[in-house]
């Protein structure tokens, strides 16, 4: 199939950005989105032309790094896949493809379709952590984790941080991801203790990056790759408010 | 106080603050309509019970004390939601400095936000105008009588045009509620599977209770159910 692409130019975080447009003249159905990219690239370099540079890394939708926005959606139209598991199969010949890069303060762009989502990083390191006793391992069923609790934590630790969620966001809210983050370890005995802490923390250093605030669209969850569900934010906005009314806090 | 000041600095608290507000004015909103209502019961039962709201509360408190009280809670909390929204407005907005050139309207779902911010706005104008109108006697197109509430109502509303505008005026209102109701069981994580399918129905149910009851007095003085 052909496909006519128009694709965000931009050599760097603070040059201005432009679309540029490509006729990709012979699509394969079997295609994966990125392999179709590799292959409009090869024809660029072998013209003496730049090729556009886009994030990969697993290419089965674990590592979270290859987002993008495909006609005003990230990761593309088909649902619960990363960009690189969107087959050719669901475009159909002559289609027009708008492809940009995240749009967010907070994920500033590197270069062309690259944004910079170290910002995720940085929520981690605030609080996405349990306290552990190192040395050897303990008895594995030491530590009783009912059923249901470990479905629900396990639904949400799905999250591969690949920030389509802030992408979607009219708010550019990374409200999904950070309700993933802290539900999975909020969830399990394990991460009791720092649990209003952490809900604190990693909340604090969200607003800190400049993402907005969630105003229940549900955007988020309609393109996450994972499914992750609202149900988590939900319980964010609860622990959020039980951190802030009657949680034991450290010495302030 | 760290964590307690969360609620006023982070986006969630601001949220919260916003949801909680807002649930205090739909108990108000009720509550209003409820009253409003006696006027169905006569000149001399509306005006009693108008009377009887300024001696809330005695002999436990002062003459009006009662409803001061009131009055400063129901304003705190209209001040405390319309900053908060104010605020998480200007922050989301500074979010996405750069739109996107393709948007997908069945992501964007932008009628919602518009609905709830500037169907805020709006509803903002009309209480300041209801105010004018029936609190402070500035506007009434009939004669306003202090202490005469009955009369004031119905002589304002024996005017179609600010009857229409009355009805009118309900539908932000009620829209307002319909979406606000449903997202503050998120917003306060009020959120199970064992009850949100009954999210919509209950926002549904409230906000229609709301515009007819209030809808029924300015159409009942143009039908001549009620007169002076
Ligand atoms: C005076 C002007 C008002 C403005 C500017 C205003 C504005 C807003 C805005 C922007 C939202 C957030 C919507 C969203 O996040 O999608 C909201 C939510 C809400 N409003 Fe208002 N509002 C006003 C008056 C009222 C009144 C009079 C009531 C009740 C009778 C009310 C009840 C609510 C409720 C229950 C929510 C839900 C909170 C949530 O989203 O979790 N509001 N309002
Ligand atoms: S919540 Fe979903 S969309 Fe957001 S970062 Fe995680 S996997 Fe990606
Ligand atoms: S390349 Fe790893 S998720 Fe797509």
């Amino acid at each position: 199939m052909k496909l006519t692409l128009h694709v965000w130019r931009q050599s760097g975080p603070t040059a201005p950005g432009r679309f540029e447009t490509y006729v990709a003249p012979d699509v394969n159905e079997h295609m994966s989105f990125l392999e179709m990219l590799d292959v409009v690239n090869e024809r660029l370099t072998a013209e003496g032309k730049e090729p556009f540079a886009f994030e990969h890394d697993c290419r089965e939708g674990i590592c979270g790094s290859c987002g993008m926005v495909i006609n005003g959606r990230p990761h593309g139209k088909t649902g619960l896949t990363a960009t690189c598991q969107l087959h050719m199969r669901h475009f159909s010949d002559g289609e027009e493809l708008w492809i940009e890069p995240y749009r967010a303060k907070a994920f500033p762009v590197i270069r062309d379709l690259i944004v910079d989502r170290s910002a995720f990083d940085r929520i981690i390191q605030a609080g996405g952590y349990i306290s552990a006793r190192t040395g050897s391992a303990p008895e594995a069923n030491a530590i009783l984790v009912p059923k249901p609790a470990a479905d629900w934590a396990m639904d949400a630790a799905q999250c591969i941080g690949c920030g389509a969620c802030v992408a979607a966001c009219p708010n550019a809210s990374a409200m999904l991801f950070l309700s993933a983050k802290v539900s999975h370890l909020g969830l399990l005995p394990q991460g009791q203790p720092e649990r209003y802490e952490r809900v604190q923390r990693m909340l604090e250093q969200h607003d800190a990056e400049g993402f907005g605030n969630c105003t229940n669209h549900g955007a988020c969850e309609a393109v996450c790759p994972k499914g992750i569900s609202l149900d988590f934010i939900a319980k964010l906005n609860r622990d959020m408010l039980a951190s802030a009314l009657r949680a034991p806090v450290a010495q302030e | 106080m760290r964590a307690l000041s969360s609620l006023w600095r982070l986006t969630v608290g601001k949220k919260i603050i916003m949801a909680a507000t807002g649930a205090g004015l739909c108990a108000f909103v009720l509550g209003h309509m409820a009253g409003n209502l006696k006027i169905f019961l006569g000149r001399e039962v509306f005006n009693h019970y108008a009377e009887w709201l300024r001696h809330i509360g005695e002999p436990l408190l002062p003459p009006t004390a009662g409803l001061c009280v009131a009055r400063l809670g129901i304003i705190a909390c209209a001040a405390l939601h319309i900053t908060m929204a104010v605020q998480l407005y200007l922050l989301s907005d500074a979010a996405r400095p750069t739109r996107y050139n393709k948007v997908d309207n069945s992501l964007v779902l932008s009628r919602t936000s518009l609905m709830m911010r500037l169907g805020g706005v709006t509803l903002g104008a009309f209480i300041l105008f209801h105010l004018a109108h029936l609190t402070w006697g500035w506007i009434c197109p009939g004669e306003y009588v202090a202490g005469d509430p009955y009369n004031n109502v119905i002589a304002g509303f024996q005017h179609s045009w600010l009857a229409a505008f009355y009805l009118l005026a309900m539908v932000p209102l009620c829209l307002h509620l319909y979406h606000g109701i449903w997202s503050a069981f998120q917003t306060l994580g009020l959120n199970s599977p064992r009850y949100n399918a009954l999210r919509r129905p209950l926002a549904l149910a409230f906000s229609l209770l709301v515009f007819v009851g209030n809808a029924s007095i300015p159409l009942a003085v143009q039908a001549g159910v009620l007169h002076l």
